[in-house]
């Protein structure tokens, strides 16, 4: 049994002009231990997919038509709020994109700590002081007892950074949830997060969910890969064999996008036309419109995942 | 820190010079020579002279003004034209009520408006709120009198749960205060529901949720203390406010307080009341906002850590 399941998830948000479907029949599942890569362009449903994962979307305006989310065999679309509480920070804990603004700016290093572990375990206040101590220097901050006690905005973006991976993994979650973890900081604190996530991955066996619209991050972290686009998953295998043969049109036109350093090349070579906004998808194939591959039946009829030797592709007329 | 109380300070300091050189125009500029007062009608003006010169009014304007701030800075506001009393008597007398007033007030503005408030912005868009918005709209432009004389009637007229008026005890204070803090409140309500609904919506209250954290937590600790400014800085403001009297609530309940005795003095043009009262109400204004301003820093580092 996969650790996580996401089979079929159909959301949208309620608007003044009706329903609009921003996840559409998406599906993948994680494996415990493993690192899982949601790839995408900005707007594709990413970001919304991983917070319906901690059901922190506001409902409404999200609305949850379909489909299941199972989290080691729960259901997690069919828990209550308190049952889901105790999930969140406990068995799945999560980082975002923005370390600056992520963490509250009026309390310390160490309240913020502290709180995810009085919040899940029922430690003493030495104990639990101990712990973020521990913490800190597991997630490679220095002097640590120097930056329980000082406030957000006295640290680094990378820092930040790694006081909430410290308070993520505070309770041992068997699952990270990682929302673009490197997107706002320099290329070179980039890679000791990823790292350092990696690291904890290998020490703790927690699987992770790496969401990044950087295919970069995706080849150096991830045992397997999914391709998301308009809203649905459109491959997913793994990693080595998702870019070495790409099956999708559109995973073939985003490797073939990335910039390489190379002689006579002037232009970054780049998909022509734009992602469908919701509510403006075609009753088919989402990518339809700038595919190279394209049939008749693409434009009426969406193609589901079909899955064969641990490679799923969601195409009419996949590269062979 | 300390420059940004050093700068606080100076500020409030500034301001109070400015406020003794207004009040001592203002006791040039109001009608009616001090003098023709105390020495009457039928004085000989070799006796006004004399009079004049004892209290220093024949001294140039800026010897007048460095006498009057050296009194003011030992408390001395001068005496009363009618009651022969020392200001700085009258004022003192009055201060206990207006500073219970103030307390009972405040307290009730702030039971109501933060709950309000902060219940309307967690359930932003509901009937909930919109009855909130309704309900602080039509506080705030209530008249005092209105409410005061409606509380009156209904809970010490028809229901005797409270004195008709008067001060002394705990019973005495409720109608008042809640004339006060009802009206009050409204804007309470209004500025926690927009700060609160400002925060609601940073990234750091997504994290808290993610923690777990439940709601009444992501409320009152995460998204609280980060809302709180704007109201701290209305608390100060309020502190001035009620210092200086609530005329209108006094008179409806015959509270004896700063208001009242300020509002009798302007019926009997009496002058040094007036303008020690000003005074009074001035200081307490700076000195509500000064609290505000030293309140700030602890409940927001940011202020205080900034360089």
């Amino acid at each position: 049994m996969p650790l996580l399941e996401i089979d079929g998830l159909t959301l949208a948000f309620r608007g003044a002009e009706g329903e609009l479907p921003v996840v559409e029949g998406l599906s993948l599942s994680l494996e415990a231990g493993q690192v899982l890569g949601l790839v995408g362009e900005s707007g594709c449903g990413k970001s919304v997919t991983a917070r319906s994962i901690m059901r922190l979307l506001d409902s409404p305006p999200a609305v949850y038509r379909d489909g299941a989310i199972r989290f080691e065999g729960r259901d997690l679309l069919r828990l209550d709020e308190t049952a889901m509480r105790a999930l969140r920070g406990g068995r799945i804990g999560m980082i975002f994109q923005e370390p600056m603004t992520s963490l509250n700016p009026t309390f310390t290093v160490g309240f913020q700590i502290d709180e995810a572990l009085r919040l899940h375990t029922d430690l003493s206040r030495p104990a639990r002081r101990a712990r973020a101590r521990e913490l800190l220097a597991r997630t490679g901050v220095g002097a640590p007892d120097r930056r329980l006690a000082q406030y957000p905005f006295e640290l680094s973006g990378g820092l930040r950074q790694r006081v909430m991976i410290a308070m993520a993994i505070a309770c041992d979650p068997r699952l990270l949830i990682a929302d673009e973890p490197t997107t706002a900081l320099d290329v070179t604190v980039q890679a000791q997060i990823l790292e350092l996530l990696l690291e904890l991955r290998a020490r703790t066996g927690m699987a992770l969910l790496l969401i990044t619209h950087d295919l970069g991050v995706v080849a150096e972290t991830c045992d397997e890969v999914a391709v998301m686009y308009a809203g649905t998953i459109v491959e997913q295998a793994p990693a080595e064999r998702l870019f070495a043969a790409p099956r999708h049109p559109y995973t073939a036109a985003l490797l073939a996008s990335i910039p390489q350093l190379r002689p006579g090349v002037r232009r970054l070579p780049s998909i022509p036309g734009t992602v469908p906004a919701p509510g403006l998808r075609p009753p088919g194939c989402a990518f339809v419109d700038r595919c190279t591959r394209r049939l008749e039946r693409c434009t009426s009829d969406r193609p589901a995942l079909r899955v064969e030797a641990e490679h799923g592709v969601a195409c009419w007329n996949p590269v062979p | 820190m300390l420059r940004y109380l050093g700068a606080r300070l100076g500020q409030a300091l500034l301001i109070l010079v400015g406020i003794s050189m207004i009040t001592f125009a203002l006791i040039y500029l109001l009608p009616g020579d001090p003098v023709r007062q105390i020495a009457g009608r039928s004085a000989t003006p070799e006796t006004v002279e004399s009079i004049r010169r004892q209290l220093g009014l024949d001294l140039p304007l800026w010897q007048q003004y460095l006498r009057y701030v050296g009194g003011l800075v030992q408390g001395d506001l001068g005496r009363s034209y009618q009651q022969k009393t020392e200001v700085a008597t009258l004022i003192a007398s009055r201060l206990p009520a207006t500073l219970l007033l103030l307390a009972g007030a405040i307290t009730v503005e702030l039971l109501i408006g933060l709950s309000a408030g902060i219940l309307a912005a967690a359930r932003r868009g509901s009937a909930l709120d919109r009855a909130v918005m309704v309900a602080s709209f039509t506080a705030v432009s209530a008249p005092q009198f209105v409410v005061g004389i409606l509380l009156l009637y209904v809970f010490a007229v028809q229901l005797g749960w409270f004195p008709i008026g008067g001060y002394g005890s705990f019973a005495h204070l409720v109608l008042p205060a809640l004339t006060l803090g009802l009206l009050g409140g409204g804007w309470y309500a209004r500025v926690t529901r927009s700060s609160m609904i400002d925060v609601l919506r940073q990234d750091y209250i997504v994290t808290a949720r993610a923690k777990g954290a439940g709601r009444a937590r992501v409320l009152l600790v995460h998204a609280l203390r980060n809302a709180a400014l704007p109201v701290i800085a209305m608390i100060g403001l309020d502190i001035g406010l009620f210092m200086s009297g609530a005329v209108v609530v006094e008179s409806v309940f015959g509270w004896p307080g700063i208001g009242q005795l300020a509002w009798q003095a302007i019926q009997r043009i009496d002058t040094p009341i007036i303008v020690g009262v000003t005074l009074v109400a001035a200081v307490a204004i700076i000195l509500g906002n000064l609290l505000a301003d030293l309140v700030a820093p602890w409940v927001d580092p940011r202020i205080r850590l900034r360089r």
